[in-house]
């Protein structure tokens, strides 16, 4: 399943010129507000027509404007998740959750109302109506809603931006459920480098309405400057990782990854399974020798591939640790005391109190077909 | 109470008469009402002030006016007339079926405006929600804006309900005053208003149409509030 986005269309003072490629699981559309993500998500959807472009998804051309081609709304099976749920008022939930499958041809019907119902735990919600419903509740509904239409794409736009934090949490593990046990593929809007960094498989990275960047989640994350300044302090490398090991001693696991094995505070999660971190540029240290005599646990070794300024004083610092590159945020004084130069080998030090929830999640299982 | 209730058969035709040209002049009225409110609210186009005047005209001039405009165009020699009368056979001139238009034609800017109201409150966006789930608009427009204006569609309903019970001087201009065909209540107190002796019946009329109209009132409230609460609209 390929989305294929190549359009230019003029809005307010937006000028959006975007085209990319993507074949992910999950795509993100990251940038910051006003880079136009949501208007690109809406051209996807049918809901605004491009000036100029073509659309294609799955195969299926979707909009050619060279051919005058624009295919209605209702007739593009792609789903569509809103930041703001949208959900019918004069229907209970379970109404809503059906309205889609009315519209959907028999044959083309895959999604199974229990299995949705299940997967987004919300049985016991059916008979509600949607003004009874909490904000995280309202968004599952949504996702439901969307899913048994049995779209061939779902698109989801900043699906848990109006949410707080707590909420968040409740609906993140859906979402990566959903991206791991069904085989639809999900185009992502969001601005948090968190829920991206967590969540993603490719992400399009949008500026001012052109696209700055796209490619791989890893690939992306490595680039910092790619991040709007207020969420820079978040940014640095994801690695997928999987399960080696639990210490039950000290209540900790142990990750084995190509950077070599990093332990995290106590996870829930089976031996083996995908695990994706992300290490935030600003956790990590670095040391010219082995350090001894140090509470940190996990010690990677490696060689400085890239150093770049970052915001004010500081220098960001690439290190390759046996094919995973390791970002690290460091003062220049720092890096002159330590006279750190490209090919120099050094040592990468994260503490293992500086994983949370927030940065790490169930990873994206290893692709089986490809 | 009983000289209340005591009526003179023609009375009581006038009221069943009454009940009857206003029940028909709100439902013909529903579907193009709706349409035009729909148009209104939803449309963008060239003369859409003209047609807003258009649609408020009976509201503005007087009664007579537009029932003596109603007998030039529907009566028997009017072009519209002559064209239904001739190909469908539907003859409105002294007849409780003209009764019947006029009080639809003056009612019609009271029920637009409602509907109209309930539309432009609708959130486009839950329609365009629908819209992707695969509903085309006519599915969209009966599933979703249709149950969500119903409040409106009530309020509409009953104020043209209501204002045809009262309507009085196009329906007389229009198809005159006959009893047992095109005498309304208000029709009906205005004969006895005009003969000796004719109090005690114009006072009952008038009770009986003030307790019409405040039923039709309450339950319209009623019904609305009912299908408010049902929708649980935050």
């Amino acid at each position: 399943m390929t989305v294929v986005v190549d359009i230019s269309h003029r809005l307010g003072d937006l000028a959006l010129d975007v085209r990319f490629r993507s074949a992910g699981r999950l795509t993100a559309l990251f940038g910051p507000s006003g880079s136009g993500k949501t208007t690109l998500i809406n051209v996807i959807a049918g809901l605004i027509r491009p000036e100029k472009g073509r659309i294609e998804a799955d195969g299926r051309v979707l909009v050619d404007t060279d051919a005058g081609l624009f295919v209605q709304k209702h007739k593009r099976r792609i789903g569509m998740v809103f930041q703001d749920a949208r959900l019918f008022p004069h229907m209970s939930v379970a109404s809503n959750l059906r309205y889609g499958r009315w519209f959907t041809p028999t044959a083309e019907r895959y999604a199974d109302i229990d299995a949705v119902v299940d997967l987004l735990g919300i049985g016991p919600l059916l008979d509600r109506r949607p003004a009874k419903l909490s904000g995280g509740e309202k968004q599952r509904v949504a996702i439901g809603r969307a899913l048994l239409a049995s779209p061939r794409l779902l698109l989801m736009d900043e699906p848990l931006a109006s949410l707080d934090e707590a909420r968040k949490a409740e609906i993140l593990p859906y979402i990566e459920r959903l991206r791991d046990e069904t085989k639809i593929p999900i185009v992502y809007v969001s601005h948090s480098v968190s829920e991206v960094a967590r969540l993603a498989s490719d992400i399009v990275v949008l500026a001012q309405g052109k696209v700055a960047a796209c490619g791989p989640t890893g690939a992306i994350m490595q680039r910092l400057d790619l991040l709007p300044a207020e969420e820079r302090g978040e940014g640095g490398a994801v690695l997928d990782t999987a399960v080696l090991r639990h210490d039950e001693v000290f209540g900790m696991t142990v990750l084995g990854s190509a950077a070599g094995e990093i332990r995290v505070p106590h996870l829930a999660t089976p031996v083996g399974a995908p695990v994706r971190i992300r290490i935030r540029a600003r956790d990590v240290m670095i040391a010219t020798e082995q350090p001894t005599s140090l509470s940190a646990l996990n010690i990677l070794p490696g060689t400085i591939v890239a150093i770049a300024p970052g915001q004010g004083p500081t220098v960001e610092i690439g290190i390759d640790c046996n094919g995973a590159t390791v970002l690290a945020r460091i003062t220049e004084q720092s890096r002159q005391t330590l006279k750190l130069r490209l090919g120099r080998k050094v040592y990468a030090v994260i503490k293992t109190v500086s994983f949370d929830p927030a940065n790490m999640s169930a990873g994206l299982p290893v692709e089986a077909d490809g | 109470m009983n000289w209340l209730l005591d009526l003179t058969p023609d009375e009581w035709n006038a009221v069943r008469l009454s009940i009857k040209v206003a029940t028909v002049a709100m439902i013909a009225s529903l579907p193009p009402g709706i349409l035009i409110a729909l148009v209104l609210a939803r449309g963008q186009f060239w003369g859409k002030t003209l047609l807003n005047g258009l649609v408020h005209l009976p509201l503005i001039l007087p009664p007579v006016v537009i029932g003596y405009l109603l007998l030039l165009s529907f009566g028997r020699r009017g072009p519209a007339g002559a064209f239904l009368a001739e190909h469908f056979g539907i003859v409105f001139s002294f007849r409780w079926t003209g009764a019947a238009l006029a009080c639809a034609v003056m009612g019609f800017p009271l029920m637009v405006r409602a509907i109209r109201l309930s539309i432009e409150a609708v959130d486009g966006r839950i329609e365009a929600a629908a819209g992707t789930l695969g509903a085309n608009p006519l599915w969209v427009f009966g599933t979703i804006t249709l149950p969500l204006i119903l409040p409106g569609l009530i309020t509409g309903a009953i104020l043209s309900f209501a204002k045809a019970m009262g309507e009085f001087g196009a329906t007389i201009t229009f198809v005159s005053n006959i009893p047992n065909e095109t005498q309304t209540l208000p029709s009906a107190i205005y004969t006895f208003t005009q003969v000796p002796g004719g109090d005690a019946g114009a006072l009952r009329l008038t009770l009986i149409s003030i307790v019409i109209s405040m039923a039709a009132l309450v339950a319209s409230e009623v019904l609305a509030r009912r299908v408010g609460k049902r929708m649980d609209i935050e």
